[in-house]
């Protein structure tokens, strides 16, 4: 096979990857995009600030539903495993007119995780958010482990799993 | 039912046909169950000589993470004087009783609904199934659904034996109705939807009302009157289309328009534009939510309709039903809601007070008020005017609701 | 020769992927403004029952009157 032919076939398959990779695109794989918020009380919150921890970030909005259903059981899995090394960060799709602040100051069960407000979409175009809530797992080495889009009652449990495997390494 | 009522009593047909029509159509998106909530409406229709009350619950509430069940129970109290019954009857009193059942699985992005509605009142019992399926596709932005309704018929007429009304026992037909239906709904921006419907309708069986004449010309002042002839099959063809935006300043302006035609030559155009406008403001002394609407509808008349025929037996198919007449009408409603809170009651997400007016104004174009030759009720008016002359009915009616919604 | 090559491989991807070069262009996170109850097609299935019940009483249209689709499209 002549150079000219392998290189030929080589152009030919990454044309063909830029058609197919974007369907997998979505699948973990590669170094957790870092990213800098305002966050609440006007910290502001940079990912790379907790390398060396297992991160859970999940996207959520007030007008989301199922987001709104899970919030007290991340603020229970937050709780339970913070001591071991495990942040959960909580970071609020809205834009600057929606009032996530005001709805999380009147949650019966207050949630002490750090909260980013991603007011620009910056940091949801980064992980290529697909669906509402994504949640997605970090190892401590900073790469992406797992992505979870949506939730149903009992996914907290597949939550747990997956945080139990990354706190063992 | 609202049904021109002739004769002795009454009862409504083609409105029937489908019963539950309006209960089954489909509700939000296609990968999430309808919310739970509990209704609870009074309603009151007046207007034609007409006047028709009652209550209607609903109730939906999901079971689990994939099933959702919804009951309906509605009752129309009915008393009827309109200028049909005016020109050829007396004044009667009838109920309506409706309940349906439906139930809504969710499977990954996929709805099923099946439903049951079954409507009973003295001379008529509909019985419909409801079957549909919608799905959520590309991202969200697109929900495609099928459905399929079908519906058998019980036709019967009330006579007074010995003063007692009841089901004349010679007289019984049946009826069927089929309809398929195919809708898209397409989000084009993060403020606007589109959503498009298309329906076939067939129905087969005895279409008309038992009750309900044609009139006819004997001579240029006197006019017979004789039963209506209707084909034994009716076929629609409609197709909607709808849009939802989203205002800046927090409001939401909405349109539709649908285009109808059948195997009856009728051709109708509806239009309608709404605006809804929420106001949660401390000044405002809560939190409200105003909501203003126009419907628009114009009609051609059905092939075999006329007002008064030029002779008896003048066609196979005769109509004076103004149901299917030439016509105009403009509803203009408006409506106030106001949301609250029970501290007592967590369980309750919200509840929500509605208050509803509505402004009903319909002009036919061939269809007179025959009251001005026939007289009401047999009275005869002293200067009844030559058959085909009198003046061109108008409807005018008023709508009222009251109702309370709870979500848990 | 190499160029046909390259459009054989780009259509058989092509087909493997579904052509979905066209993205979803109202993201997950833009729906805030859909999710709003004001923006359902019916905010009250019981009234908009009895009207639509109303109409097909006096009109002699029938049909085509659901509409669907929008909200949050959470999960």
């Amino acid at each position: 096979m002549s150079a000219r032919k392998v290189n030929g076939i080589i152009k030919g398959l990454a044309l063909a990857a830029a058609f197919v990779l974007p369907a997998f695109a979505t699948s973990s794989a590669g170094p957790a995009p870092t990213f800098q918020l305002a966050g609440r009380g006007g910290k502001t919150i940079d990912l790379a600030q907790f390398k060396g921890q297992v991160v859970m970030i999940n996207f959520w909005a007030t007008w989301c539903g199922p987001c709104r259903a899970e919030m007290p059981l991340l603020e229970d899995i937050y709780k339970k495993y913070k001591p071991m090394g495990f942040t959960l960060i909580g970071v609020n799709v809205e834009p600057a007119s929606g009032d996530p602040e005001g709805w999380l100051s009147k949650l019966p069960k207050p949630v002490t995780f750090p909260v980013a407000y991603d007011v620009d979409s910056k940091v949801s175009k980064l992980y290529k958010v697909a669906g509402m809530p994504t949640t997605v797992f970090i190892d401590r080495k900073g790469n992406v482990r797992e992505i979870h889009k949506s939730y149903k009652s009992g996914d907290e449990n597949l939550y747990l799993t997956q945080i139990r495997a990354l706190l063992k390494e | 039912m609202f049904k021109p009522r002739t004769g002795l009593f009454s009862f409504a047909i083609t409105c029937l046909a489908l019963a539950g029509g309006a209960v089954f159509s489909p509700q939000a998106s296609a990968g999430v169950l309808p919310e739970d909530r509990a209704d609870l409406l009074y309603f009151r229709y007046d207007g034609g000589g007409v006047a028709i009350n009652g209550p209607s619950v609903l109730v939906r509430k999901s079971i689990g993470e994939h099933v959702s069940v919804q009951a309906n129970y509605y009752i129309d109290m009915v008393s009827s004087a309109s200028v049909d019954v005016e020109t050829s009857a007396s004044p009667y009193d009838d109920e309506r009783t409706q309940s349906s059942l439906s139930m809504d699985f969710l499977h990954g992005k996929s709805t099923y609904t099946i439903g049951y509605v079954n409507s009973d009142e003295s001379d008529y019992k509909a019985k419909t199934l409801y079957a549909g399926v919608s799905h959520d596709m590309f991202g969200d932005l697109t929900t495609v659904s099928f459905g399929f309704k079908k519906g058998e018929n019980e036709v019967f007429r009330n006579v007074k034996i010995d003063g007692v009304k009841q089901n004349d026992p010679t007289f019984f037909e049946k009826m069927e109705s089929k309809s398929y239906s195919v809708g898209v709904s397409q989000i084009i921006t993060k403020n606007l939807i589109l959503s498009g419907q298309y329906e076939v309708i067939t129905d087969e069986g005895w279409l008309n009302s038992p009750y309900r004449s044609v009139r006819f010309l004997i001579t240029q002042d006197t006019q017979g009157q004789q039963p209506e002839q209707y084909p034994k099959t009716h076929s629609s063809n409609s197709v909607s289309v709808r849009a939802k935006y989203f205002l800046p300043y927090r409001a939401a302006l909405d349109g539709m328009y649908r285009f109808y035609s059948d195997t009856w030559g009728i051709i109708g155009h509806t239009g309608e534009l709404g605006y809804v406008h929420p106001l949660d403001k401390p000044w405002a002394g809560g939190n409200w939510t105003f909501e203003g609407r126009v419907h628009y509808y114009t009609q051609s008349a059905a092939d075999f309709y006329m007002d008064i025929f030029p002779r008896a037996d003048f066609s196979n198919f005769m109509a004076r039903d103004k149901e299917l007449a030439t016509y105009t009408g403009i509803t203009a409603g408006v409506n106030a809601t106001y949301e609250f809170k029970i501290e007592r009651f967590p369980w309750l997400t919200k509840g929500q007070l509605n208050l509803r007016y509505d402004y009903m104004a319909v002009d036919y174009d061939d269809f007179r008020d025959a009251r001005y030759s026939l007289g009401s009720f047999g009275v005869l008016p002293d200067e009844p005017y030559a058959p085909g002359t009198e003046p061109l009915y108008k409807l005018r009616a008023n709508i009222y609701q009251f109702y309370i919604s709870a979500f848990f | 020769m190499r160029i046909r090559g390259l459009i054989v491989l780009t259509a058989l991807a092509c087909a493997a992927s579904g052509c979905s070069s066209i993205e979803p262009w109202v993201k997950p996170y833009d729906r805030e403004n859909l999710a709003d109850p004001i923006m359902t097609f019916t905010r009250a299935p019981i009234s908009q029952d009895f009207l639509d019940h109303v109409f097909e009483s006096r009109e002699g249209s029938r049909g085509a009157t659901g509409a669907g689709g929008g909200g949050c499209g959470c999960n």
